[in-house]
């Protein structure tokens, strides 16, 4: 079925396309969370009106939007098992509280719109839908910001004998063995499964995650906006965030030279990092420069190829690994079957999901122009 | 709490949470299609009415499914990695196509609940029919894995008792996933359908306009009635399908302890695990034997064929079996009820006892389904895939399980709470309509 091209074959093409969903979700269902932090934010005499633009913006739509990140999810564990058994150990805390922020986020935003009308009780589900939408993209960042770092790599250490990418994986058969460190009092608790996460690499990530969105969120809603000031609060908005976004990214440059140096020496040795960091720029300044001139369409574009750059540089700084330095993607791969047949259900997928998702943005685009 | 049961606590919180909303996700949107389907019909506002109610309350309601289904997703990892790293690859291909038709259901259900004044009728209602046949698409993938995990094939073994050769579109046929697949539908059906039959009864036994509440326990009924009164022959299928590749299960959820010919069929009792019997059951010979295998001679394996390790806890297994058959009875009894007087062309508000009836019932097809799941999870212990894997095996080696454990159950009772408070006010403003 495929030419291998390179180190290029069945396996990488699979993570591709899982990067690919994980960038849907971001540019999509990270938005909705950016959405949350600009209604915590919302201020001045405009307030309840920026609360009921973005909850007519991510009303229709939030629920699709949050499915990339189980496709995503779902392709992880089928095409790359091991990977995900790993995770889910030695990330089981950070995973945890996200999967408490994306189910108090997704519950309040609905008790919010169709619950109790008193003014009480809006607040009470506003609130818990704008807090638990900071929680969830900082957790997502600090999880990528920690693979990301290598820090995975002193956790595994404690599980005698395991490997990944022999097949059976870090646990498969005898698996009691794998309690054993423990037990026996090998290793303690927090460095296996706090350090590595709470750590300064992965929070700059996960603080640059969630400046990241809310930028977005405020591009965005300058072309959700029909009325003329409210689009004016959301550009202001979206200019200042386009400056804190700099500066959460001089930030993980910084805290990556010192505390995650593998990262750093990738950036700096990598042949084509100059290239994603000057088109990374190019899109931030024409970000900045549109908003400027109030040209939302291209601000828009400029914004997501913005963030999507920064999404792929994360892929690009562990290629080949998947989880550096422990795996490559190709080690950690399900068996070809597997793999053949997920990429021939996610193309039938994607022939129906496509036009789909394409109607439904059409259909509540146009709240604009009515 | 050893880490194991903690685990497996959390994963039953987690499902026995989540399956309600999945049958309602299931369900639901078929009668919101078919009130929508009548009002395009009729022009009648006030099926329009019902369909908009009930799309209010399948707003909330799939929300809480979609997002306890993404913790479901991602506990496989935090809690059994052992198993996702053991059959990964071979559950995965149902899970990707689950997670496809749960996408398509998103999209559409989001058309159809914010696109009544944006979408032509012809595409609303279109948009209705894909987020119901999307859901009941999703829900038999999802079926498949688990259907997998109690009849796993599409695989060898290699040395080490890993799976090599594996082919996961065998793996999605396997000997459960039919009968499952067919037994989880028609729950979903019958079980949301007589939920909402249950709410409508009351109002209209407490006075709500008879023609609104005759409508809405119309549509309800169509639902779930037939789904109800289908379901013990689908339950036949699925009991004699575990009769031939589970003896263990089947054992278990009839408290049968020794292997015999003519085995007889025992309604209550306590099966001691001590004693290795089943005490104080109403025994009716042969019958086990006949509806296990359609002969009354037939032989059926009792528990001690097997060591007591690789037993399931009977006595929760034979309780929630029978609490699943007595329920599903009387909901079907209740189906063929609402199927005489509807036959007769009885008017329904005039019914009170049928009322009552349904009323009574409205969550015993809830019941029914979270019995059915114990069933078939705890029946297959101590084992996550039949005789490959054993649970203990598959769990994660991070201590302290306790603590999330505690966490996300909080967290799934103050959800809940808040659901039904909701639903119940939805629910209220639904009483004077004129």
């Amino acid at each position: 079925m495929m030419t291998f091209i390179g180190p290029i074959g069945l396996p990488e093409i699979v993570a591709a396309v899982m990067m690919v969903a994980l960038n849907a979700y971001v540019l999509m269902g990270g938005a909705d969370f950016g959405g949350g932090v600009w209604d915590l934010l919302a201020s001045g005499p405009r307030r309840d009106a920026q609360r009921t633009l973005i909850a007519n913006a991510i009303g229709p739509i939030w629920e699709a939007n949050h499915v990339w990140l189980i496709i995503a999810v779902v392709m992880l564990f089928t095409a790359f098992p091991d990977v995900f058994s790993l995770l889910g150990i030695l990330l089981h805390i950070p995973l945890s509280l996200m999967l408490l922020g994306i189910v108090l986020r997704g519950s309040a935003f609905v008790f919010r719109s169709y619950g109790s009308r008193t003014g009480a009780a809006q607040r009470r589900w506003g609130r818990v839908f704008a807090v638990s939408s900071l929680i969830t993209p900082l957790l997502l960042g600090i999880v990528v910001g920690t693979i990301a770092s290598g820090a995975l790599a002193r956790g595994l250490g404690v599980f005698a004998g395991a490997a990944l990418g022999t097949g059976g994986g870090p646990l498969a058969g005898g698996t009691s063995d794998a309690h054993a460190p423990f037990a026996a009092g090998g290793a303690d608790f927090a460095s296996v499964f706090i350090a590595p996460w709470l750590s300064p690499f992965p929070i700059a990530i996960g603080v640059l995650a969630l400046t990241l969105f809310a930028f977005l969120a405020a591009v965005y809603l300058t072309l959700a906006a029909r009325d003329a000031t409210l689009r004016e609060d959301f550009r202001r908005r979206a200019l200042v965030a386009a400056l804190v976004v700099f500066a959460a990214a001089l930030g993980a440059i910084l805290v990556a030279h010192f505390f995650a140096p593998g990262v750093s020496r990738v950036l700096l040795e990598s042949p084509v990092a100059p290239w994603f960091q000057a088109f990374t720029a190019i899109a931030a300044l024409t970000a900045i420069a549109a908003l400027w001139a109030r040209h939302y369409q291209l601000a828009r574009l400029a914004a997501a190829a913005q963030v999507s750059l920064v999404l792929w540089g994360w892929a690009l700084v562990q290629y080949p690994f998947i989880v550096p330095p422990l795996s490559t993607i190709r080690d950690a791969a399900a068996p070809p079957i597997t793999l053949e047949l997920l990429l021939t259900a996610l193309t039938t997928g994607a022939l129906i999901l496509i036009p789909s998702l394409l109607y439904l943005f059409r259909t509540f685009a146009r709240s604009r122009t009515t | 709490m050893t880490n194991l049961l903690a685990a497996r606590t959390q994963m039953a919180v987690s499902l026995a949470f989540h399956i309600i909303f999945a049958e309602i996700g299931v369900a639901m949107p078929v009668m919101m299609v078919l009130a929508e389907w009548r009002y395009r019909r009729t022009g009648d506002a006030e099926w329009l009415d019902l369909a908009k109610r009930w799309a209010k309350g399948t707003a909330i309601l799939f929300a809480v499914g979609a997002v306890s289904g993404t913790v479901l997703s991602f506990e496989l990892g935090l809690l059994w990695p052992g198993f996702m790293s053991f059959a990964g690859p071979i559950v995965g291909l149902p899970f990707s196509l689950e997670g496809f038709a749960f996408f398509t259901e998103a999209i559409f259900l989001g058309v159809y609940l914010y696109g009544w004044d944006r979408v032509g009728a012809r595409a609303h209602l279109g948009a209705g029919v894909v987020v119901a046949v999307s859901g009941a698409a999703s829900a038999v993938f999802v079926v498949m894995v688990n259907a997998w995990m109690n009849t796993p094939n599409g695989y060898q073994l290699d040395d080490a008792g890993r799976l090599v050769g594996i082919d996961p579109l065998v793996g999605m046929r396997s000997a459960a996933a039919f009968p499952e697949a067919l037994h989880m539908l028609l729950a979903a059906y019958a079980a949301t359908g007589f939920a909402v039959a249950g709410i409508h009864a009351l109002l209209m036994l407490r006075g709500g306009s008879r023609v609104f509440h005759a409508r809405a326990l119309g549509i309800a009924l169509l639902v779930g009635a037939p789904a109800a009164v289908v379901q013990p022959l689908s339950g036949d299928i699925s009991a004699r399908m575990v009769a031939r590749t589970q003896p263990v299960k089947l054992a278990a959820l009839e408290g049968q302890w020794e292997t015999e010919r003519g085995a007889p069929l025992r309604i209550g009792g306590w099966p001691d695990a001590a004693r290795e019997e089943t005490r104080w059951a109403l025994q009716i010979p042969g019958a086990l034997s006949l509806l296990a295998f359609h002969d009354p001679r037939a032989e059926v394996k009792g528990l001690k064929s097997v060591a007591a390790s690789d037993r399931p806890p009977v006595a929760v297994v034979h309780v929630a079996f029978q609490v699943m058959v007595a329920s599903g009875t009387a909901l079907a009894l209740i189906g063929l009820w609402a199927g005489w007087a509807a036959w007769r062309r009885r008017d329904l508000a005039s019914e009170r006892w049928l009322l009552r009836a349904i009323a009574i019932a409205a969550p015993l097809g809830f019941v029914a389904t979270e019995a059915g799941w114990t069933v078939t999870e705890v029946g297959r212990q101590p084992w996550v895939v039949q005789g490959l894997l054993r649970t203990a095996d598959a769990v994660t080696p991070m201590p302290g399980l306790v603590v999330p454990m505690i966490l996300f159950t909080l967290l799934y009772v103050g959800l809940g709470a808040i659901v039904i408070a909701l639903v119940a006010s939805l629910v209220r403003e639904t009483g004077p309509v004129a």
